[in-house]
């Protein structure tokens, strides 16, 4: 039986209810954000879009007729055609997967990463810190987009080695943030607490320090995506993300730019996907923040 | 129980103790009283095992008899500390459960859930606060918690930074008679930093002064109580808390 008095009850009576009374509490306070409740209607559209693509795309998104070459948009081509005849929706809509497939993988490989390092340099102090921050303040230093070509340089271009130099790029900046979170509390009397019950130092990072850092790493991360998807197709625009034929937004842009003038729908049709799917991001990203924030916590 | 002999500690070139040394046997209420800066803390604190560096000697719990230092695990068996905060000496993200079950699981101990739920009732919890965290408590409510956390490994000896200094008068006196009451019940050794003479009169059964690094005396809670301390230093101390 779960109910609304259940799960915001005071005196939970199990572990389970007490952890999904907090899950609750969130869910409750991000629903009461308009602009959030937008931005997460945009990510799940991008979800769905990118797991039935084959169903909605009513083209193929890689064979195209020469016949219909740069057709505006009709009834025929919602978005019209590019400059090999092919149906530019269907392209946006398997784009989807892979700007889905690039942030998810950017996501998980810089976070936990810069999250490590950030909690490991701020815990410990001393020549640690130093050492680390040192490395993140070079990575930090760098523009993310020149970092991220200059590694597709060495590696080649292809999605997976896009996905690997915007990870690298991205993470200095969660380190940095878990660091300055870590300094408000590393002498705080709960960790006195924690260490003169004989935790190690990995359980007193993992199960203590990390988990009050996560919060605003992830607020950081899903802010970010927007950066990532604009990076991602920065590197694609460039010729060094996603190779063709696969529609990856940025690269269309880069395709259509020879037509811009006369055929402006094939560099703005996948400019609106960009531009609508970082806003989605950014606005959920907010939305978390404002819920995340340990000030609010105690409300309701 | 506690062996303190020559424990002298500097930072950074600045000397905040010098030569310290007393004793206090199993079962005793031992006080340390001074103004803030007079190193009381910093005693506690080496005792803690937080200080990194310190000349002297220093033994704690049941195993005296080795010279060999405790690692971090075995010291927590023996020696457990309350702090002053209780607003800063519980996590904020983990519940009183948590808070409580981590001694246990760091030790491997079996057993968890009747421990924790005997131990909310030794500490006078009410059971339904178990999964609350710690911004769902009053003050006192999370002093009890720390209480209860530093007897999940039920060591001997009880490290107190001022166990009240940052309570409501009404909840002091409950916190000290919960303090006083566990001690008979589990014979705990305490050691107790305050600057507060009538908490130490009403714990306590001996107590040192320290002034500037130095214990200047060492006296009984009698004497104590009836204005007898033979230091200048004590007399002054004792003038202040009984005429403001």
């Amino acid at each position: 039986m779960i109910t609304r008095g259940w799960l915001l009850s005071d005196d939970p009576e199990t572990r389970m209810q007490a952890r999904l009374g907090v899950s609750y509490r969130l869910a409750r306070d991000l629903m009461r954000n308009p602009l959030a409740m937008v931005g997460l209607m945009i990510i799940l559209a991008l979800l769905l879009v990118a797991a039935f693509a084959p169903w909605l795309a009513p083209y193929s998104p890689v064979e195209g007729t020469l016949a219909d070459r740069l057709q505006p948009p009709s009834a025929a081509h919602w978005m019209g055609t590019d400059e090999l005849g092919r149906d530019i929706l269907s392209r946006v809509i398997y784009g989807a997967r892979i700007t889905l497939m690039i942030v998810l993988l950017v996501a998980i490989i810089s976070a936990p990463l810069g999250l490590l390092i950030g909690t490991v340099a701020g815990y410990f102090g001393g020549w640690v810190d130093r050492v680390l921050m040192g490395l993140t303040d070079i990575f930090l230093s760098l523009p993310r987009l020149v970092l991220a070509l200059a590694f597709v340089a060495a590696l080649g271009p292809g999605i997976e080695n896009a996905v690997i130099a915007i990870a690298i790029a991205a993470w200095p900046v969660y380190a940095r943030i878990a660091r300055a979170e870590v300094l408000t509390f590393r002498n705080s009397e709960f960790l006195d607490a924690i260490r003169m019950q004989g935790a190690s130092r990995l359980r007193i990072i993992a199960r203590h320090v990390m988990p009050l850092c996560i919060s605003s790493t992830i607020v950081r991360v899903t802010l970010d995506m927007a950066g990532i998807i604009l990076t991602a197709a920065g590197l694609g625009f460039l010729g060094l993300g996603a190779q063709p034929p696969l529609p990856e937004w940025g690269a269309m842009i880069s395709r259509g730019r020879s037509f811009i003038l006369d055929q402006w729908w094939v560099a703005t049709m996948p400019g609106f996907a960009i531009v609508i799917v970082s806003l989605g991001f950014c606005l959920f990203g907010d939305g978390l923040r404002d819920v995340l924030d340990p000030k609010q916590r105690s409300r309701g | 129980m506690i062996h303190v002999k020559d424990l002298s500690v500097s930072f950074s070139d600045v000397r905040v103790l010098h030569d310290v040394s007393f004793d206090v046997a199993t079962g005793e209420s031992f006080a340390l009283v001074g103004e803030s800066g007079s190193g009381k803390s910093t005693i506690l604190k080496a005792l803690a095992g937080q200080l990194p560096a310190f000349t002297g000697t220093l033994r704690i719990g049941e195993d005296n008899d080795t010279d060999r230092p405790f690692s971090a695990r075995d010291r927590a068996r023996q020696v457990q500390m309350v702090f002053q905060d209780p607003y800063g000496s519980l996590h904020p993200r983990r519940t009183i459960d948590d808070t409580l079950n981590e001694p246990l699981l760091i030790h491997g101990l079996p057993d968890r859930d009747s421990k924790v739920i005997a131990m909310l009732d030794a500490v006078g919890l009410p059971r339904r606060f178990r999964f609350r965290l710690p911004h769902q408590l009053s003050g006192g409510q999370r002093q009890r918690v720390a209480i209860a956390r530093a007897l999940m490994l039920n060591p001997p000896v009880l490290l107190l930074d001022e166990p009240t200094s940052a309570l409501d008068v009404s909840v002091q006196a409950e916190i000290l008679n919960l303090l006083k009451s566990l001690r008979e019940e589990k014979n705990l050794t305490f050691l107790l930093v305050t600057h507060d003479l009538p908490v130490v009169s009403f714990l306590c059964d001996r107590l040192a002064i320290l002034h500037a690094g130095r214990i200047v005396e060492t006296a009984n809670t009698e004497a104590l109580r009836s204005g007898q301390l033979s230091s200048s230093y004590g007399q002054e101390l004792f003038q202040r808390s009984v005429y403001g």
